[in-house]
């Protein structure tokens, strides 16, 4: 016999042990060094959660009531194993190509990612859970109950509530401190699978030791078992075909719906490979854990009072035959069982609650307050605490109702016939593309009610929630509506009938609704990707870097960069790497500046997760890229065609706008030289108005008269000059003037236009300096027109310059073919801020008395010159006023000569 | 005793014409080319009236106007605007111009607007 208190402290230590074991390889898998813990075989050690305690204990018990039905257990699993290639691999891939991390979020991605499927898978996998946890609650209990009470009747223990309230803290705390210990990005646990591994080696080692004991140590071999098994009860059951198929199918679905089994089979899988192995290792996995479980069964049934629960046989039977150190590795195994199963249970429905509930609702109710990763994080880890604890509370709550003494097996099915309705919307979703999340929401609502009603429910018993009249004579008396007996269908065993209308309506539900009614864009593109997982085979691409890896990265280039751009880029990697010609090497430097290019396109995010997908070698769903890049392409696309117009449009605006406002410039000039033109020709008008007027008085002395006719007669010359330069400026800036071309002398020209200025009245001894030596240049040009130039700048000259004694002085020079006629005064010049204006339109300077003219003088002299091909400067910085006149010896412009051929001719 | 017309004048023509018919019509007329004659004139001899061109050589015609009227002293002497600019008037008036005359002008024109302002 073990005492209690021993028995806890093995509990601790084993407890301990499996924490180090945890803890080294999270260590190693973190320092990267994974190695052997990503072995097949640890893989499918880690698939034996599947076995729990209810296998280990409750398989004998099963064998005792029902005799080889209980093999349906492991047939289920079997088979799909043995399958794996057409179910789990897909399932595998998906995962992998996914990053799911649930069963609810593999549901819920595929159909549009609608959350509140996952709600509802979520809700599932808790209320079918239940149970489940409830089941390792109480053979945890139980076996405590052997060893404290010291009877083999453990389960007659008095306070059986409080030991199962300890357990489920114990196994709480403990699933806290495992799973939760740290937030995994990809939700992969190495520590927890590395711990499941070692107690799947325990509980196989603990229920074969019992088996040999059995065998050879209580019946002397093969024979003396087979003879026992023959003379006992089991012998005698009878096998029900409609059980074995129905059972043999609702363990098949639960081995795959489970959200532990999804956890360690899809989620933690680091390699689909490792399937292949595990579709022997694991089928023999189970037929070792199932050898002798008829043995024990027809020994425990022969050598154990009557009355004993046979769901204990594997405890009882070494303690009843002396056998404490065997029957503490019976615990300890079937404390194994227990543990791995809650803790992996607890973790993947925790994650389910925090990622599908906790957070969407956290999120919705802080809408707008953007928070800090590390305040997510420490909310998700937070939830998943919570999640774990309720979890257990939930499975406490579930044992306590039920009474807990229900036998082990018919709650473990109870569990796998709720799980099994998540079945219809997964098969469907990854095989079927026309399956939608309408469909999928109505067969997961039908299954899982009619699995509550009918099954669930009333598991509850007499204790429970359905009141004993409603299972006799159905709700309101209406007889088909009986939780047992379904649509009139009566003496059927109760879960066949679950597990028939449940799975029945819901697959029905689940085809019917999807054929009538149509996917949205998200949904269309997860089923093609889910659907299609295989077409694009990643086994040659992301396991190795030669050209087929580059051609995917051009591809996903391509559909980001554009072909062009991308193609270019390639070719000159290609160059770098000295294989022109040819695609570049997949190296790491390569790599990296293709994805410093691509960031460069859709932000050094988005490029890094494109890139590390390709170049880390992991699984890739090339659609949901290709759909990425696409996308993508089609935004850039749409913003450039965008840009281009925006810009189109920006730039006619400019283009109007400069337009518009040369126009207003214009008008405002022409109304300035309309006014002014006007102010100039009203002032002589005046004059010579007010004057006629006078002149009309008969009274007026004769010496009067003749002075204010000769005002009349000098402000007419004006008039008449103004009118002139007015026509004059207006053909010479309309470029239509009639030039005539003409050789001759400028020594000529110069003496011709001193001449004609000094016409004008001379008030003032005016000094011309020439140097007659270089005046003898033969010019050919329109003379007239240039002497009008030299006149003007004479002309200004005598009016303007302020000098005591003033002189001009003209100077000549050649400039190569052309010729310079520098015309400077020794006044005091025209203020820098005037000059750059002298050339404009009625640019008068001083007040009129002096100028004489409009201000259009110069204006004339720059419009002659441009139509001889010259020009005009101001020269600063002379002393006085100084006019540089610069034009070519002979025409150069075709239109000018052409014009003065046709003069001369 | 003759009353003293003060003009302010660029032309010298125009000038001359108008001295002419306001001194057969009764007026003593000193003549300015330039704002700034005007104005210190204007405060030393106190004329009866003011016959003031737009477009003078520096200070303009309107702003010299604007000088006059902010001054208590000068506020009250009636001003006739000339201009070669009949759209100046909209601004003579705003500036406190008493009467508008666009150029070129009638000599009555002229001595009737300066009577009615100056009174007779």
């Amino acid at each position: 016999m073990v005492p209690f208190d021993i028995l806890v402290a093995v509990c601790l230590a084993y407890v301990c042990i499996l924490f180090l074991v945890a803890f080294v390889a999270e260590r190693r898998a973190e320092r990267g060094k994974a190695g052997w813990l990503r072995s097949p075989i640890v893989y499918t050690l880690s698939l034996s959660i599947y076995c729990t305690a209810w296998t280990f204990y409750g398989a004998v018990g099963y064998a005792a009531r029902s005799g080889l039905e209980f093999v349906t257990i492991y047939l289920g699993p079997t088979l799909v194993l043995i399958g794996w290639w057409a179910f789990l691999r897909k399932l595998v891939r998906i995962g992998q190509a996914h990053r799911v991390t649930s069963i609810a979020d593999l549901i819920s991605a595929r159909y549009g990612k609608s959350n509140l499927l996952g709600v509802v898978v979520t809700l599932i996998a808790v209320v079918g859970a239940t149970p489940y946890i409830a089941l390792q609650l109480q053979s945890v209990t139980l076996s405590f109950g052997v060893f404290a009470s010291g009877t083999p009747e453990g389960w007659a223990l008095p306070d059986q509530s409080a030991t199962a309230l300890w357990v489920a803290g114990g196994l709480t705390l403990f699933t806290i401190l495992f799973g939760t210990r740290n937030l995994d990005a990809n939700e992969r646990h190495h520590g927890v699978v590395m711990a499941i591994a070692l107690e799947a080696v325990v509980k196989l080692v603990a229920l074969l030791a019992v088996g040999i004991f059995t065998v050879w140590g209580l019946s002397g071999g093969w024979q003396g078992v087979a003879e026992r098994i023959a003379a006992s009860p089991i012998a005698e059951l009878p096998l029900v075909p409609g059980r074995w198929m129905g059972l043999t199918f609702v363990s098949a679905a639960a081995f795959v719906t489970l959200p532990r089994m999804f956890q360690v089979m899809v989620v933690e899988n680091s390699d689909e490979r490792h399937l292949a192995t595990a579709s022997w290792a694991f089928p023999l996995y189970l037929f070792l854990m199932s050898l002798f479980v008829l043995p024990i069964a027809a020994v425990g049934l022969a050598r154990m009072p009557a009355g004993a629960n046979p769901d204990l046989f594997v405890l009882t039977l070494p303690l009843a035959e002396g056998q404490g150190k065997l029957a503490m590795l019976a615990f300890l195994g079937g404390f194994s069982s227990a543990t791995s199963m809650v803790i992996v249970a607890a973790i993947a429905l925790a994650t389910m609650v925090s990622n599908h509930v906790v957070t969407p609702l956290w999120l919705s109710l802080r809408a707008g307050g953007a928070r800090a990763p590390g305040d997510v994080r420490g909310l998700v880890l937070m939830s998943r605490r919570v999640s774990i604890a309720g979890i257990l509370a939930l499975g406490y709550i579930y044992y306590s109702l039920s009474g807990g003494s229900a036998a082990l097996a018919s709650i473990g099915l109870i569990s796998f016939v709720g799980v099994a309705q998540i079945l219809p919307a997964m098969i469907g979703g990854i095989f079927w593309r026309g399956a939608t999340g309408k469909g999928a929401m109505a067969g997961l609502l039908t299954g899982f009610s009619v699995w509550l009603y009918s099954l669930y429910l009333p598991s509850f018993g007499d204790s429970g929630l359905i009141s004993p009249h409603i299972l006799a004579d159905g709700p309101w008396g209406i007889g088909w509506l009986r939780p047992h007996a379904l649509f009139g269908i009566e003496r059927l065993d109760p879960l066949l009938h679950a597990l028939f209308w449940s799975v029945a309506l819901n697959a029905f539900g689940f085809v019917a609704v999807s054929l009538a009614s149509f996917p949205g864009p998200v949904e269309r593109m997860q089923g093609l990707a889910y659907v299609n997982v295989f077409d694009d085979d990643p086994g040659a691409r992301a396991w190795s870097r030669g050209g087929a890896e580059t051609e995917d990265l051009l591809t996903m280039a391509q559909g980001i960069i554009g072909a062009t751009e991308a193609q270019a880029f390639f070719e000159a990697e290609a160059r770098r790497q000295g294989v022109a010609g040819y695609l570049p090497d997949a190296s790491p430097d390569f790599i990296n500046r293709l994805e410093r290019r691509l960031a460069g396109a859709v932000g050094s995010a988005t490029a890094h997760a494109m890139v590390a997908q390709f170049a880390e070698g992991a699984a890739v769903s090339a659609q949901d890229l290709m759909a990425v890049a696409s996308e993508a392409q089609q935004i850039l696309e749409y913003s450039t065609q965008l840009e281009a117009k925006s810009e189109e449009l920006a730039r006619t605006a400019r283009q109007l706008s400069e337009a518009n406002d040369k126009l207003r410039d214009l008008s405002v000039q022409k109304d300035a030289f309309l006014s002014q033109i006007s102010h100039e020709l009203r002032t002589p008008m005046t004059s010579i108005r007010a004057f006629s007027e006078i002149l009309m008085d008969p009274e007026l002395p004769a010496q009067m008269a003749a002075h204010y006719a000769g005002v009349i007669q000098e402000e007419a010359v004006r008039l008449t000059r103004l009118l002139d330069d007015l026509l004059d400026l207006s053909v010479l800036e309309n470029r239509k003037v009639q030039l005539s071309i003409r050789a001759e002398n400028l020594h000529d020209l110069i003496d011709r236009a001193l001449r004609s200025a000094s016409n004008t009245r001379a008030e003032r001894v005016f000094v011309i300096h020439r140097d007659q030596a270089t005046e003898h240049v033969p010019v050919i040009t329109d003379t007239d027109r240039l002497v009008q130039v030299f006149i003007n700048l004479i002309s200004n000259a005598r009016k303007y310059c302020d000098a005591e004694r003033p002189e001009l002085t003209i100077a000549v020079r050649r400039r190569g073919a052309r010729l310079t006629v520098d015309f400077i005064d020794n006044g005091s010049g025209i203020p820098k801020k005037s000059q750059s204006l002298i050339f404009e339109k009625f640019s008068r300077l001083t007040d009129t008395q002096r100028a004489g003219g409009a201000g259009l003088g110069l204006a004339i002299c720059r419009e002659i010159l441009v139509n001889l091909g010259g020009t005009i400067h101001y020269l600063p910085g002379q002393g006085g006023a100084a006019f540089r006149v610069s034009l070519p010896l002979r025409p150069q412009s075709a239109g000018a000569t052409a014009a003065g051929d046709r003069e001369t001719a | 005793m003759a009353r003293k017309v003060l003009l302010i004048e660029d032309e010298p023509h125009i000038a001359e014409a108008i001295r002419f018919i306001l001194s057969r019509d009764g007026w003593t007329v000193a003549s300015h080319a330039t704002g700034h004659a005007a104005l210190d004139a204007v405060r030393r001899e106190r004329p009866d009236a003011l016959v003031l061109d737009v477009i003078l050589p520096g200070r303009g015609g309107i702003e010299l106007l604007g000088d006059l009227k902010d001054d208590p002293a000068l506020a009250a002497i009636p001003v006739l605007v000339l201009s070669a600019n009949s759209r100046e008037r909209g601004r003579a008036e705003a500036a406190g111009a008493d009467r508008f005359i666009a150029k070129p002008f009638a000599n009555d024109e002229i001595v009737a607007a300066l009577r009615e302002v100056a009174g007779p």
